[in-house]
């Protein structure tokens, strides 16, 4: 049968196949204690895990040694997860190891997962439990044990954040077999007798252990019943417990818890910042809306204005006196025009520009003048103005003859 | 409007009677006078929010298991 003769990789083949295809091999949890140690440069771990009677090589890749939370050691009771497998080139078997647990942490794991489901089947974790807490509290209450930097930590966010918010410290140890009852009574205590407007229970980063009074069951009950709105603050961000899951919100760490509760300072001076702004505006906008109304109504005032009326009388009267000046001016004109033709005429009837032509008044004693033949009767006593002085003179007789001799 | 001391008033009071005000100027057509009234006494308002915020410090206290608070240093 010499069709049945195989050659080594083949016969390989076929091993490795059965160790692949054992649903018990493909998928097991290996508990021993760790032996030969090798943390290669690559970063893949290679160990052997022995108990008193066995040992199995192990690999751990190192996609899967970086998601490892503890490094083991030399002697270090384990449980290991992973598949068994053939690594051909020696014609081996061993354990690919994908995840690494001290032993004693499975029960923890079980535990959580058995309560996990429980409470979740109660409806403890829907999401119609969750309250909301006031945006801008009053009063925080805090959970936490006061030697704790979980608790300074808090302090430290709220002076930062938003310092007008009064701290009430319901002070319970956080680790340990007394910490689950002591958690229960903070937050009773809280309840009880006062009002602070949300809770929040903290805890700093620890094992699972360390975190393990999170996972308590009477914890758990407590925040669920708890009338006060509850935030979890409890190990890094990658810890998940039991009081995470019940509280109405959950902070992965217990900064993060005190940020969650409260306000930022800096963004309320940012408001009343733009707050301010706004009213500036809204100031400056009734202001313009006014002006530019008055200035409308200015508009319409000046058209409708008396004043309108009073200039055009004002010129009217302007005009009036203009022209009344320039008829006062012509009239003094013509005043004057006629004053020297009157004063022409005057002139010209001035008895002694007759005189210097060569005429002669004639008057008789009595100073009337004779005008006529008739006042002059013969033997008339008269006197005769000329130009240049007066004479006496008599009268003689009429144009024909002499009446009576006349001499003087 | 209340005419309280405005350096009297809490943050809160303050803060939320300047919400108030500035509710008013943005939806009543107020008078110019009251108007810029309200508006003197919002800039208040926010500078006394300002000067609280600047100068407060935490307050921590205690709670006793008897439900008394004491003050924690």
């Amino acid at each position: 049968m010499f069709d049945s003769v195989k050659t080594v990789a083949e016969i390989t083949d076929y091993i490795s196949d059965l160790f692949d295809t054992d649903p018990t091999l493909k998928n097991v949890w290996v508990a021993g204690e760790i032996s030969n140690m090798t943390r290669a440069s690559s970063g893949h771990w290679y160990f052997t895990l022995k108990d008193s009677d066995a040992a199995i090589r192990a690999v751990m890749w190192r996609s899967a040694t970086e998601r490892q939370t503890v490094t083991p050691h030399n002697g270090d009771a384990v449980e290991v997860h992973g598949k068994v497998s053939v690594y051909a080139p020696r014609g081996e078997y061993q354990l690919y190891a994908d995840i690494i647990r001290p032993v004693g942490a499975g029960d923890l794991y079980q535990q959580f997962e058995r309560l996990k489901v429980k409470l979740e089947m109660e409806g403890l974790f829907d999401a119609e439990r969750k309250r909301e807490f006031p945006a801008v509290p009053r009063q925080i209450g805090v959970v936490t044990s006061p030697t704790a930097a979980a608790f300074q930590d808090i302090l430290n966010v709220l002076t930062r954040r938003y310092p007008l918010v009064q701290v009430i410290l319901s002070p319970t140890m956080v680790q340990g077999q007394s910490a689950p009852p002591q958690i229960v009574q903070a937050i009773e205590r809280l309840n009880d007798h006062t009002d602070v407007d949300v809770i929040v229970v903290a805890r700093g980063g620890g094992s699972i252990e360390d975190l393990w009074a999170f996972n308590d069951e009477a914890v758990a009950r407590a925040i669920s019943t708890s009338r006060i709105p509850i935030v979890s603050g409890v190990g890094h961000e990658t810890d998940f417990t039991i009081a995470d899951f019940v509280a109405d919100h959950r902070a992965p760490t217990p900064s993060a818890a005190a940020e969650l509760v409260t306000p930022d300072k800096r963004d309320i001076l940012l408001q009343l910042g733009r707050t301010v702004e706004m009213l500036d505006g809204m100031t400056y906008d009734t202001i313009l809306t006014r002006r530019t109304k008055l200035e409308r109504l200015q508009g319409t005032m000046s058209y409708v204005s008396p004043e309108n009326t009073i200039n055009t009388n004002r010129q009217r009267v302007d005009d009036f006196n203009a022209r009344i000046i320039r008829q006062q001016k012509s009239r003094m004109v013509l005043l004057r025009e006629r004053l020297v033709a009157k004063r022409a005429a005057l002139e010209a009837a001035n008895p002694r520009a007759i005189l210097a032509r060569g005429y002669v008044i004639v008057t008789d004693d009595a100073g009337n003048r004779i005008t006529s033949e008739r006042d002059a009767k013969p033997g008339t006593n008269v006197e005769m103005q000329f130009k240049d002085g007066k004479k006496k003179a008599w009268i003689r007789g009429d144009d024909d003859g002499y009446d009576q001799p006349t001499l003087l | 409007m209340t005419m309280d001391m405005i350096s009297q008033l809490s943050f809160e009071e303050a803060y939320e009677e300047l919400e108030e005000i500035v509710t008013k100027l943005e939806t009543g057509d107020l008078p110019l006078d009251e108007a810029v009234e309200l508006f003197e006494r919002g800039r208040r308002l926010s500078d006394h929010c300002q000067k609280v915020l600047d100068e407060a410090e935490l307050r921590v206290n205690k709670l006793a298991d008897d439900g008394d608070l004491e003050v924690l240093e």
